[in-house]
């Protein structure tokens, strides 16, 4: 039953990396998956602060401060937060690529 | 020449290129209709996702809504651009590994089932079709504003060049007509925007001006200006809110768990070339997008400010020139309830001066007294980001039909040429499907699109969560889940929006949260019900915990793992 539905023969495969032959030990995997956690937790912590944290729950006490005019509550709800979405991901992207490579596990391909 | 002879000139002009692309990136194969390819560069696929992402409400809409909602407006600015992290982070790499056409591909798989996969296409659909309806009627509007033609001609006008570029291109047209898209609707959106920023602060970047002094000798920046003049008028501060903390709080979490849950948003992600290269578009994705979302809110102070200067206690007579052009249009009004001939705008009862919030778009280019040609891109940009993002809905909904349910639910023995053949056709049904929506709207859609992200949210988004970081999560427990989530959202919202609308008030509410955020707390027992139902039935097949695995590291597809 499991067989004819899980075929595992994607149409969209990613590339053929460099590490195709090798055999990545239990070991790396594991230790991999759980620094990819631990850096989503502090990225995703990062996120609800500026957005649900500063942006709504402390945005009434935040906009007793100012910055570049703009009460620092509202200025979070309606422009910080959007910057600061936009840096985490790109410091997520980053930290990934050095992990991966840390661990054997990038998606570099094979003539790179 | 007249601004409309340009408009149709600059019209028909962006439809020749949308076209032109789509017969030069004609599709030959499942995977080029359904992933253009997969070889798509991440900073193109940006900009298509951007384009994809931004409707015409988001051009047309937004910065009037914010205009008039003032601080309550924020949850639309983090709730449509904080998902974009959730799917950067938790879901777009982990799907692009795991390598097929479709959402329901990877529910099907991953819970090892044909109902989870059935589960999965009922939420698409139920979620794409109630966005796509609105997005036609958008396409319709858009057209009769700026090109005077009936909404019926403007929707026809635009399914057929959606059909045009959807249906022989499929996903690889529509990535390229986006991409085009993206650079008229982003141009058409910040030229205005620019000037009228130097109109009121002198400052040229609208992100800056709208925190900078008024030009106007007062000493005031733009938001205590803004704050002062509406509450002598009568009207709530600006800067102040007015919904209770855990509304605002639900809807914009129901808004960035929608957006990370949206089918035709996910699958863009399975169009670029690699796992890295997903997290990497994501990124340029929302920089594309907050360009937009960090000036709407600008635009928005700036408009609302200049409307309450220039129609406030001043002579009909002197009224300035846009305001009469789009008197016309029935957008503004004017009635004189105290014969003194002087337009009065306040938020009580001897209000004379009625607004739509959509003017506070169209109208910019005259307000800031710029040249035809501003215009005419203005209604180019309009038409471009309705369409791109009806195309986008489109496509997710016949890959649905022609890949899981036909493909790979009832005719698995069909050849690829068969199936691409059933892509085109389910394509070109959805479009006039869509189409007819456009034309004769049920009267509930407009209420309905903003609920899209709330059924996202409840069904899809926790089933692929759950499918990639929780290895024990079985099909038991994720159908039980979509199936709590969808339903108890939708009722949620039904009840409320058409069964009893007149309870639709704060006290009779659930915890105080508004059927807007209500998709939080699908989600929350989509969750909780997927875990309960996974403890007391078997845990996944072997099969599927290697497959979690193996989508879960970036690295090549072939490779071994010691065990």
């Amino acid at each position: 039953m499991t067989e004819e539905i899980y075929d595992h023969q994607g149409e969209n495969l990613p590339p053929a990396t460099h590490h195709d032959q090798q055999t990545i030990s239990e070991e790396n995997l594991t230790t991999y998956w759980q620094s990819n956690l631990r850096l989503l937790a502090k990225l995703l912590s990062v996120w609800f602060l500026v957005s649900f944290g500063c942006g709504i729950i402390l945005a009434d006490w935040l906009d007793q401060f100012s910055l570049f005019g703009f009460k620092l509550g509202f200025w979070f709800a309606q422009q910080g937060a959007i910057y600061a979405f936009v840096a985490l991901i790109f410091i997520y992207s980053w930290r990934m690529k050095t992990l991966e490579h840390k661990f054997g596990v990038d998606d570099d391909e094979e003539n790179s | 020449m007249t601004t409309q002879i340009l408009t149709y000139l600059f019209v028909s002009a962006s439809f020749i290129l949308y076209i032109g692309i789509a017969i030069w990136s004609r599709a030959g194969s499942t995977k080029d209709f359904y992933v253009a390819g997969g070889g798509v560069h991440p900073v193109m696929n940006g900009m298509a996702t951007a384009a994809d992402w931004m409707s015409a409400a988001s051009f047309i809409s937004m910065a009037g809504i914010i205009s008039f909602m003032g601080r309550d407006g924020s949850v639309y600015l983090m709730g449509w651009t904080g998902g974009y992290v959730l799917l950067a982070l938790l879901l777009a790499p982990y799907l692009r590994k795991f390598g097929r056409f479709t959402v329901p591909d990877f529910i099907g798989e991953r819970y090892y089932s044909k109902g989870a996969r059935i589960v999965a296409v009922i939420c698409l659909i139920f979620i794409s079709f109630t966005y796509v309806a609105g997005q036609m009627r958008g396409v319709g509007i858009v057209f009769s504003r700026y090109l005077e033609v009936e909404v019926t001609t403007g929707v026809i006008i635009g399914m057929a060049v959606v059909f045009m570029y959807a249906v022989l291109g499929g996903m690889k047209g529509i990535t390229y007509t986006q991409v085009a898209q993206y650079c008229v609707l982003i141009f058409a959106y910040m030229v205005p925007a620019i000037f009228i920023s130097i109109m009121i602060t002198d400052n040229p970047i609208p992100q800056l001006g709208f925190g900078s002094e008024v030009n106007d000798g007062s000493g005031l920046s733009v938001l205590q200006k803004l704050d002062g003049v509406l509450m002598d008028l009568g009207f709530n501060a600006y800067t102040a809110g007015t919904k209770s903390t855990i509304d605002v709080f639900a809807i914009t979490a129901a808004l960035m768990f929608g957006t990370a849950g949206l089918p035709h948003v996910l699958v863009r992600f399975f169009t670029v070339p690699k796992v890295s290269d997903a997290r990497l578009s994501a990124g340029y994705a929302l920089v594309f997008i907050a360009i937009l979302y960090t000036t709407a809110p600008a635009v928005a102070s700036f408009a609302r400010l200049n409307l309450v200067d220039t129609l406030h206690n001043s002579s009909y007579e002197q009224a300035p020139q846009w305001f009469s052009n789009w008197e016309q249009t029935g957008l503004v009004g004017w009635e004189d309830k105290n014969d003194d001939g002087i337009m009065h705008y306040s938020a009580g009862s001897d209000n004379e001066v009625t607004v739509d919030r959509d003017i506070m778009v169209l109208a910019n280019p005259e307000i800031a007294n710029l040249p035809g040609w501003v215009i005419a891109l203005v209604a180019a940009g309009g038409v471009a980001a309705a369409l791109s993002t009806a195309a986008g809905l489109l496509l997710v909904i016949s890959s649905a039909i022609s890949h899981d349910v036909l493909k790979k639910t009832l005719m698995p023995n069909i050849s690829e040429k068969q199936e691409l053949l059933f892509a085109r056709l389910a394509a070109a049904v959805a479009v006039c499907v869509a189409g007819l929506f456009g034309i004769y709207p049920p009267a509930f859609v407009a209420q309905v699109v903003a609920f899209a992200f709330g059924l996202a949210a409840a069904s899809l988004f926790p089933a692929l969560l759950l499918g990639i970081f929780y290895k024990p999560m079985n099909k038991e427990g994720a159908i039980t889940g979509m199936l709590v989530g969808l339903i108890f959202t939708f009722s949620y919202i039904v009840y409320f929006k058409f069964v009893s609308p007149q309870l639709n008030t704060a006290e009779h509410w659930l915890f105080g949260i508004s059927p807007e955020g209500i998709g939080f707390i699908g989600m929350l027992l989509n969750i909780i019900c997927a875990f309960g139902i996974s403890k007391i039935t078997n845990p996944p097949p072997l099969e599927v915990q290697n497959l979690v695995d193996d989508i879960r590291i970036p690295a090549g597809a072939g490779i071994a793992h010691q065990h």
